[in-house]
């Protein structure tokens, strides 16, 4: 009954935050909507159990991509969002499609899906587990992880660097 | 003890509304913020399916989606600045040419 309580509330918050999302209209709004939407799924996390990707979700995505995004969004100095032609049709037969799909799917999983039930914690994901299945199991993508990593700081360095300073650079170097 | 389907219609209902912000969103962050939506619904179900099969390699997947989101959030703003430098708005409808 606790299990089904806290699911549901989370759950509320989560849809709610994702709901709001698509209705505001400034991104800084959206972007702290979203941040609700991944601090609940924490809690989801947590009563499936896996404490170590609870405790990422929050560092990372709530705390690291999210600063991101809230960085870039003051950084350019974003503004109301205008509606267009083609965003008004999107309206029109995104929402109708987007309401059926997802009931006819939410239909599928929940009679037809075969899955059984979870209690609450069902499997716990400590971190000496987790980090014996990264270290040993999962070596090599793991590092392979790290070298995506380094790529994609050097582009992100590369791409937000200003034309001319890249110019300079390639002359002296 | 509650369904497992409860969080796959969670988990789908999060990735219905990133699909959705991505069509009706003019923003170009808040197009990418509805990626990221999409991105939590999918990891939802893994650490669900996980559950399921007590298998921990689902929530070892997880860390694995959130390495490329955050790589993805890296380059992707870098993008969206050097675009606004260059077009000086962040409405996708104006963003519409390949050359200047």
């Amino acid at each position: 009954m606790v299990h089904l309580i806290l699911f549901s509330v989370f759950g509320l918050i989560c849809i709610a935050g994702a709901v709001n999302l698509l209705v505001q209209s400034h991104p800084i709004n959206s972007a702290l909507s979203l941040i609700a939407v991944m601090a609940s799924l924490a809690v989801e996390y947590m009563l499936l159990g896996a404490e170590f990707v609870a405790v990422i979700q929050v560092i990372i995505y709530a705390g690291a991509i999210m600063v991101l995004f809230v960085f870039v969004i003051m950084l350019l100095n974003a503004g109301q969002e205008e509606r267009s032609k083609g965003s008004r049709v999107a309206l029109l037969f995104g929402i109708p499609a987007t309401v059926v799909g997802s009931a006819i799917g939410a239909w599928v999983l929940i009679e037809h899906s075969g899955t059984g039930n979870v209690a609450i914690g069902a499997l716990p994901g400590p971190p000496n587990q987790i980090a014996e299945l990264l270290f040993h199991d999962f070596l090599l993508p793991f590092e392979i992880t790290s070298i995506l990593i380094l790529i994609a700081i050097m582009g992100a360095v590369v791409l937000a660097a200003r034309p001319e300073s890249v110019q300079h650079t390639k002359k002296e170097g | 003890m509650i369904p497992l389907s409860y969080y796959l219609v969670l988990s789908g209902i999060l990735f219905t509304c990133g699909v959705l912000g991505f069509l009706i969103k003019r923003n170009i962050i808040t197009i990418f913020m509805s990626i990221e939506l999409m991105l939590n619904g999918v990891n939802l179900s893994f650490v669900a399916f996980a559950a399921q099969w007590h298998v921990l390699g689902g929530q070892v997947f997880v860390f694995f989606v959130m390495v490329v989101a955050a790589a993805e959030a890296a380059v992707g703003l870098a993008i969206i600045i050097a675009v606004y430098r260059t077009r000086e708005t962040l409405n996708v409808d104006r963003i519409d040419l390949l050359k200047l």
